[in-house]
């Protein structure tokens, strides 16, 4: 399927039973110190649907979207308070098993990480660490995440050469595809296209729509038409509130705030 | 006013900056001729005596003599302390560095008297440690290790090559650590949150992401190790370098005879200073051989992470 080049938002939601919420929020609030980056959020993103973070910079959309998968672990001094669930279960607890937590739930960077080896390692280290070994499954598995994430067809020949040789949009797409490669049921992504070229983020617009059958999808970004053209709801943030959320086409074209209004038609200050 | 580069008040004027230009650059001169003299006058005072035999035997009678003198013990020797002290450095001090930088929390005062320690540790002279070896390696573990295993006579409380090893791997433990934890903080952000959040623990990112990310500045740190241990005498003076020994050493229990050492010998202990000069400055210039080479080693074998790490698989 290819995405319409245009801004008619994202291809028809079809009425979902309202219990398909993947992941559920309530009242979530994060400190990092003594600075409120979030303030109580209470949010249900739909399962198999692409759901845009925006806001402007500073927001709080990325402290968010690394509650989910717990990487805000690894920053000293970090209270949360609330309540987020995935597929029902908490994952704020102290004895939540953080690994089995980020293996259902991948995550793509704003800065795309590959690994300093080569492209076939980088997917084979993450079937690794899950115990997969076996040559014929990680062959399997590699060809599968690299076809879903729309680079076969460039590395089948180089799967041996360094990940870095890779163009920047190449490195991303590998990213996604070291991150599908465990089948994760939600793909968390950080501004993935902030810095590629319009081409290579093209690529990565049409892999999302792609994904979006398989995956329950949420992506952070600061471009309103790319939020428009891939996404089917989106929230508005702002300084740590959850100001709406809604349908794209809904927060888009009618948005019931002033200050939402304000933003996605670029008149903020 | 525009600036058109003349000299004004309050700043160096071109006077002064010449001035400046012209100590800096005399200092850095004065360290080439420094240089130049020092392996000048080794390369040209040893060159004569070196020789096939001399290092490839070993001396029969009086090592004073250039006609019998010879260095092959002291080569393997000073090779196998090296050796065995990059062994016992390089494990204890990444693994040190990785428990600092990885695990332990860094306002703790634990951490801090660690990190305390490690700077003060760098600062001991070398004799000290060699009092150190003597008293902790040899009297008191040595010494032990003999009475727990009941035989007559010291074979583990005795200096060795094993104790000398292990006093150099003390003295440069934090040259070590230090490399490492600088190598591992340099590792990016992104690879380690990469790793995170493919749901690998942190044991596994840092064996298998970190560290070998990490492999060249923890080279570069044996490197250093290296350097400081080879040309030391006096941590083994006590703990393990012998005067003059028949044959060579067997076993790590067994003393052994070292290049620096021997130096020291020949150039006080000698009965005709002028006759034992040419072999002094030949077993010099295999001193300085032996580590330029070991570092050769060492910096190619970096060179070649670094290349693969960049490039290849
Ligand atoms: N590690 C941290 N330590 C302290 N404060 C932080 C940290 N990370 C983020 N913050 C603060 O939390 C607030 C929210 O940051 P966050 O990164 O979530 O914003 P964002 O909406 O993702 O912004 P951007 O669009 O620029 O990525 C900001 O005020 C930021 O300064
Ligand atoms: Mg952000």
């Amino acid at each position: 399927m290819s995405p319409q080049p245009h801004q008619d938002p994202a291809p028809p939601v079809p009425a979902d039973p309202p219990h398909a919420e993947v992941i559920r929020t309530r009242d979530l609030t994060l400190h990092y110190g003594a600075v409120r980056a979030l303030n109580g959020i209470t949010l249900g993103i739909p399962r198999h649907r692409v759901t845009s973070f925006i806001g402007p910079s500073g927001c709080g959309k990325s402290s968010l979207l690394r509650c989910f998968n717990r990487m805000n672990d690894l920053i000293d001094n970090v209270r949360i308070a609330g309540h987020c669930e995935v597929e029902g279960e908490d994952v704020l607890g102290r004895d939540v098993d953080v690994i089995g937590l980020r293996k259902r739930v991948g995550m793509v960077f704003q800065r795309s990480n590959p690994f300093p080896r080569s492209i076939h390692e980088n997917i084979a280290y993450a079937l690794r660490i899950h115990g997969i070994r076996d040559r014929a499954a990680v062959e399997e598995t590699v060809e599968r995440s690299l076809r879903a994430a729309a680079l076969w067809d460039e590395v089948k020949d180089r799967l041996d050469e360094s990940a870095l040789r890779l163009s920047g949009g190449q490195q991303q797409r590998l990213c996604i595809a070291r991150a599908i490669a465990i089948r994760p049921q939600i793909l968390l992504m950080d501004e993935p296209a902030s810095a590629l070229d319009p081409t290579a983020t093209t690529r990565i617009e049409e892999l999302i729509l792609e994904l979006r059958r398989d995956y329950t999808i949420v992506i952070v970004t600061h471009n309103m038409q790319q939020a428009t053209r891939i996404s089917d709801f989106t929230a508005f943030f702002y300084l740590g509130e959850l100001v709406e959320f809604g349908t794209s086409a809904q927060v888009f074209t009618h948005p019931a705030h002033r200050q939402t209004e304000d933003y996605v038609t670029g008149r903020f200050g | 006013m525009r600036d058109h580069g003349f000299p004004s008040p309050g700043r160096p004027s071109s006077a002064a900056s010449a001035l400046g230009i012209a100590t800096t650059g005399l200092a850095t001169a004065l360290i080439l001729v420094l240089l130049a003299v020092i392996l000048g006058t080794v390369v040209l005072q040893g060159w004569p005596a070196l020789s096939w035999r001399f290092v490839s035997t070993v001396p029969r009678r009086d090592f004073f003599d250039p006609q019998s003198a010879a260095v092959l013990p002291m080569i393997i020797g000073t090779t196998t302390r090296i050796l065995l002290m990059t062994v016992f450095v390089m494990p204890v001090g990444v693994i040190t560095a990785v428990y600092l930088s990885e695990y332990a929390r860094a306002d703790s005062p634990y951490t801090h008297a660690v990190r305390v320690a490690i700077g003060n540790l760098a600062g001991v002279p070398s004799i000290v440690f060699g009092l150190f070896g003597l008293g902790f390696f040899i009297n008191f573990l040595g010494r032990n290790l003999d009475r727990l295993a009941g035989t007559s006579g010291p074979h583990w409380g005795q200096p060795s090559l094993l104790w000398a090893s292990l006093t150099l791997a003390v003295m440069t433990l934090p040259v070590v650590i230090v490399a490492t934890e600088e190598a591992l903080r340099a590792t990016p952000t992104g690879l380690r949150e990469a790793s995170l959040a493919l749901g690998a623990t942190k044991l596994e990112t840092i064996l298998c992401i970190v560290l070998p990310q990490a492999l060249p500045g923890i080279l570069t740190g044996g490197i250093l190790a290296v350097s400081r241990a080879a040309g030391e005498v006096a941590p083994i003076l006590f703990t393990g370098a012998a005067y003059y020994m028949a044959s060579l050493p067997q076993k790590p229990t067994d003393q052994f005879m070292d290049l620096g050492y021997h130096t020291y010998i020949l150039a006080t202990q000698s009965p005709n200073i002028e006759r034992t000069r040419p072999i002094l400055f030949a077993t010099v210039l295999v001193l300085l051989a032996l580590t330029f080479s070991l570092n050769a080693v060492a910096i190619l074998v970096r060179a070649r992470l670094r290349r693969t790490g960049r490039d290849i698989a």
